[in-house]
């Protein structure tokens, strides 16, 4: 057997955004083994919500992340409104849906870029978060604030939508449409995308059950699963969703669920701002909420997020508990990593790129079968990556160029 | 102090006009990361004043850091700062990296960014927005000319 190298990735680390740690075992270049460590970012929130008030709670709780703050506030207003039996405003159920589908297009914008950049195509990194400005001046127009919005309050929204808004989204979301149809585009008919992110970090539909994973890593297996489908909240029992899915179950079919995703979320926009209904956007909650406990499910962009609260009748509460969609996505993720290559690594994790472009130009081969080592010239090397793309069956002289200019 | 000779001047005013960044998160919700990314395409495009994001400590000046320092990542952001060659600046993105923020007494947190390293510059803000992290990073670029200045006068 050949020598096992382990390699710890993390937690700081240059493409990782976020201390998070990774030991990873190599056979060549083979993973065999991974192990996630997290906790680096651990603060202690839900302890820290069980000694502030319900409003202050509020605005904790849309700290967890900054990404999905609308979708943890949401689904900790559900649980409380839910608690205290009070039903929100129509229009406030549409706006927070508006504000959702906003998120939820600017989280796969960032998503897309992201995944650009670790696979070494930084222009769709560069294009893809300039048009997330768009979106995230729009939120900044409606909540008053670029990440955490803070729109949303118990019993309903802070701010109302006006005229001049929806004007200004429906502004936005058609220029976001028209990119986004280069980016499908780029996703469906691009052969190198395709080569290099097919078949990379497979989970397929019985391993996606088995481990629990959900939001597009789901959908991309073919589960199709959406808790605005499978359990309507706010306005989504009238805005219907189409659960976009794929069988690719790798990291392929993940971009694709995303971008298609982006285009239903621009649907849902346009249907959310045709039929807002007029009214209140707040109703009163009571300061104290009854004794008792219940589970409130939200649709993040990266999948189900679920929320536990347990109230005992003061304006305290007595436990709450977060489980955000990446939580149940990394258990399947030890699973993806193994029998990929170290080169796949940063994108099957989407945030881990280790440097090895700056290792020497001569590379030895060490040929586990044989035993036989031989030495790679710069030109022989060059040779290998082309055949390595042939059997992957893309053919680097004869790739076209398909995509749309911009 | 002494004055500098003609090659340091060359190397301070190089380190001036493009400083290297490096960026850590020590315990933020991503919400001032992504602000920090954010600075650095094309709408704010903080390249634009020779910085640069590099992914070893080894090789930058700047040191830019958000969130609350938690427990697990403290002994880390030491050992990333004393990594860094001198001289050395450490910009404190967001709130909670000024001071704790909402995360202040956690019982996982150990407070503001400067409870464990010292810090050149605070951007206050959930999340800092771009504008002020380069309004932060060109402060930090004049004051450290003028000081450089102060230095042969
Ligand atoms: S300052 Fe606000 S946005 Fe920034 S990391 Fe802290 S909580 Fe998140």
């Amino acid at each position: 057997m050949s020598k096992r190298v382990v390699i710890p990735i993390g937690p700081q680390h240059p493409a990782l955004k976020e201390p998070g740690s990774f030991i990873i075992t190599l056979e060549g270049e083979k993973v065999v083994g991974a192990q996630v460590e997290v906790g680096y970012n651990h603060r202690g929130i839900e302890k820290a919500c069980e000694s502030r008030t319900y409003i202050q709670n509020l605005y904790i709780i849309e700290r967890v992340c900054g990404i999905c703050s609308h979708a943890h506030s949401t689904a900790y207003l559900q649980a409380i409104e839910e608690l205290a039996g009070v039903a929100i405003p129509r229009r406030a159920a549409y706006i927070r849906s508006i504000m959702g589908e906003l998120e939820r297009l600017h989280s796969h914008l960032l998503w897309l870029g992201v995944a650009g950049h670790e696979i070494g195509f930084d222009t769709l990194f560069m294009y893809a978060w300039r048009d997330r400005e768009l979106v995230l001046d729009v939120l900044a127009m409606l909540g008053g604030n670029r990440v955490n919005y803070g729109i949303n309050t118990p019993g309903g929204v802070r701010r109302d939508i006006d005229p001049e808004h929806i004007q200004k989204i429906r502004d936005m979301v058609d220029i976001v449409e028209e990119r986004n149809k280069y980016y499908i585009n780029l996703a469906l008919g691009e052969t190198t995308l395709h080569a290099r992110l097919g078949g990379v970090g497979r989970l397929s539909h019985e391993e996606v059950i088995k481990f629990g994973a959900v939001g597009p890593v789901a959908r991309a297996a073919g589960v199709a699963f959406d808790v605005r489908q499978a359990e309507p909240y706010a306005a989504y029992d009238e805005a219907q969703v189409k659960v976009i899915t794929d069988d690719h179950a790798d990291v392929f079919g993940r971009t694709v669920v995303r971008v298609l995703e982006i285009m239903e979320s621009i649907r849902l926009l346009r249907f959310l701002l045709d039929n807002l209904p007029e009214g209140e956007i707040i109703t009163k909650m009571p300061r104290r909420i009854p004794a008792g406990e219940t589970v409130s499910r939200y649709e993040a962009p990266r999948g189900e997020d679920v929320h536990y609260v347990c109230a005992n009748g003061t304006d305290i509460l007595e436990r709450i508990r977060v489980r955000a969609p990446t939580e149940a996505n990394w258990h399947g993720m030890s699973h993806m990593l193994e029998n990929d290559y170290l080169a796949d690594v940063s994108i099957i994790i989407a945030a881990i790129d280790p440097c090895y472009s700056c290792t020497d130009r001569s590379i030895v081969i060490d040929n586990r079968d044989s035993g036989q080592q031989t030495i790679f010239d710069w030109k022989q090397l060059r040779q290998y990556s082309i055949d390595w793309y042939r059997n992957r069956g893309v053919d680097p002289a004869k790739l076209a160029n398909r995509l749309p200019r911009l | 102090m002494a004055k500098r000779n003609i090659i340091e001047k060359a190397i301070d005013w190089s380190r001036r006009k493009s400083p290297w960044i490096i960026h850590f998160n020590a315990g933020a919700c991503n919400g001032c990361d992504i602000e920090v990314v954010d600075a650095l395409t094309p709408r704010y495009d903080v390249e634009r004043f020779g910085m640069l994001l590099k992914g070893t400590p080894r090789h930058a000046d700047v040191l830019v850091c958000t969130g609350a320092v938690t427990l697990q990542t403290r002994d880390r952001l030491k050992r990333i700062y004393e990594q860094m060659p001198e001289p050395k600046f450490v910009l404190a993105v967001g709130t909670c990296a000024c001071s704790g923020g909402i995360f202040e007494d956690c019982y996982c947190v150990s407070g503001g960014m400067d409870t464990v390293v010292p810090v050149s510059a605070y951007i206050p803000g959930c999340a800092a927005r771009p504008e002020a992290i380069l309004d932060a990073v060109v402060k930090l670029l004049t004051s450290l000319e003028k000081s450089q200045k102060a230095i042969d006068n």
